[in-house]
């Protein structure tokens, strides 16, 4: 597996999806017969992974639309995570 | 648990979050296990294409999520296509579970193309099918073709064992065979015993000393294919000392929708007496999931007995499940006697101790001057 840099396009996994739930007031992820909630942050980074942008291209649209500098720790943790658990996948 | 928890079931429940549809009784297979009604409607009393739609709306609307299409066979229902189009269209996560009997490319394609995200591949033959599937002829066959649609149009290819005495002691044949199929994940769920399972439960309930060699089984072959096939075992709750937390506690995040339109808290749940049940035909899902009185009866836990009622546990496992309770005590209100704590619990061990002597005569008993076969059972 490729492994994570700023130059990745990270992607929703094969066989998850990513919405926004009015009932649940959040983003949600869903998978076979399961859901998890997501806070703000997790659905801003997630929302963002559609397979054409590059990390580098993710954190500084967040940087910009939060108007937070350094941000790049953060998010990259996360995408790891993300990626770990098959939230997220790299499409070739 | 809080005192302000403890008034939950006055307080207004979430929302039925997943929504099973039932969508026929009707099945080509004729499994001795199978844990739907043993008095099922006829198909004459199944819901139209247009009341399913119209449930699924509903519920979405209500903040259902995920959608469950079993049966019976689904595939039997020639509008099956069309049910996952608008449930895809709505924002639910679609999961098919099916026997693949008529699934065939054309029908994968279009389900497909309609937005079914996630199938759930079910091995739930009778015994002679099970001798087929062991001894790889057209069952398998039918499994393995089914199997590589799955795999080549993207899905992860998951299959679905249920276990009985019949059948546990070819664990170790199940999971290669599972490998060779190609699967990704394999569920070796043990039979619960309801509806034809538990008229058969005599014949179905494996021996403690079957189950403990199935697992021995199970975790020899996990170690072996590593993350290539995942594994997931599920117990009989007849061998535990607690009860499964039963859907959550009844009324909680689940709704099934039985073919003709009676809307249960579980699927099971159509035995427990007293209840009336409403039907789709008849009432909104909004009025039936806050409103009705059989939605709302086993919420909170006004309804408990002792010992559940004052037990430190209850809002873990919510006393168990309420027609295991009926089932085997009579009363649907008592703790489910798989509990230790039950003063019932006697009726699963002696069930338990029933079944492994019962268990011993898969081969035929022999006393000296004196045969006596056992039926094979
Ligand atoms: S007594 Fe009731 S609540 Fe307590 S563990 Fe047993 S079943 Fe659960
Ligand atoms: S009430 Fe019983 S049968 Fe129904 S889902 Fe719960 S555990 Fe299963």
């Amino acid at each position: 597996m490729e492994s994570l840099s700023e130059a990745s396009c990270p992607a929703v996994g094969r066989g998850f999806r990513l919405q926004w739930e009015s009932a649940q007031d959040a983003h949600v992820l869903l998978y076979p017969e399961g859901m998890v909630k997501l806070n703000p942050s997790a659905a801003a980074i997630l929302t963002r992974c559609d397979g054409a942008r590059t990390v580098a291209d993710i954190i500084s649209d967040l940087e910009r639309v939060y108007s937070i500098e350094g941000l790049g720790e953060d998010v990259l943790a996360f995408l790891r995570l993300a990626l770990q658990r098959g939230w997220l996948e790299f499409r070739q | 648990m809080t005192a302000e928890a403890r008034q939950a079931p006055s307080r207004r429940p979430g929302p039925p979050l997943w929504l099973l549809l039932e969508l026929t009784y009707r099945c080509p297979l004729h499994c001795v296990f199978c844990y739907n009604p043993t008095d099922f409607p006829h198909v004459a009393t199944e819901l139209d294409t247009g009341e399913w739609l119209r449930v699924l709306r509903e519920a979405r609307a209500l903040g259902a999520v995920q959608l469950g299409l079993s049966g019976g066979e689904p595939l039997v229902r020639n509008d099956l296509t069309a049910i996952v189009a608008e449930a895809h269209r709505l924002g639910f996560y679609t999961n098919l579970t099916t026997s693949g009997v008529g699934l065939t490319e054309e029908r994968l394609a279009a389900l497909k193309d309609a937005g079914l995200d996630h199938i759930q591949l079910s091995f739930q033959d009778s015994t002679p099918a099970m001798n087929d599937f062991l001894s790889s002829t057209h069952t398998f066959e039918l499994k393995s073709k089914v199997a590589a649609l799955i795999k080549k149009y993207r899905y992860p290819m998951v299959l679905n064992v249920v276990l009985h005495r019949l059948n546990i002691d070819h664990v170790e044949e199940i999971l290669a065979m599972a490998e060779r199929m190609g699967a990704e994940y394999v569920e070796l769920a043990n039979t619960q015993y309801y509806g034809w399972a538990w008229l058969n439960r005599a014949q179905l309930l494996p021996s403690r000393a079957q189950l403990l060699r199935a697992e021995q089984s199970m975790r020899r072959f996990r170690a072996l294919v590593g993350s290539r096939l995942r594994i997931f075992f599920v117990v009989p709750d007849y061998f535990e000392t607690r009860p499964k937390p039963c859907m959550n506690g009844l009324g909680r995040v689940f709704l099934a929708i039985a073919p003709d339109g009676v809307a249960l808290p579980c699927h099971a749940a159509r035995m427990l007496p007293g209840l009336s049940f409403p039907n789709v035909r008849e009432a909104s899902i909004e009025s039936i999931w806050y409103d009705s009185a059989a939605f709302n009866h086993y919420r909170g836990e006004e309804w408990m007995k002792e010992p559940c009622r004052s037990c430190p546990e209850r809002s873990r496992d919510f006393g168990g499940c309420r027609c295991q309770a009926y089932l085997l005590t009579g009363d649907a209100a008592n703790a489910d006697p798989v509990c230790d704590r039950s003063p019932h619990h006697h009726l699963v061990t002696r069930a338990v101790e029933q079944a492994a002597a019962a268990a011993t005569g898969g081969q035929p008993l022999l006393f000296r001057g004196l045969r006596v076969r056992k039926g094979a059972g």
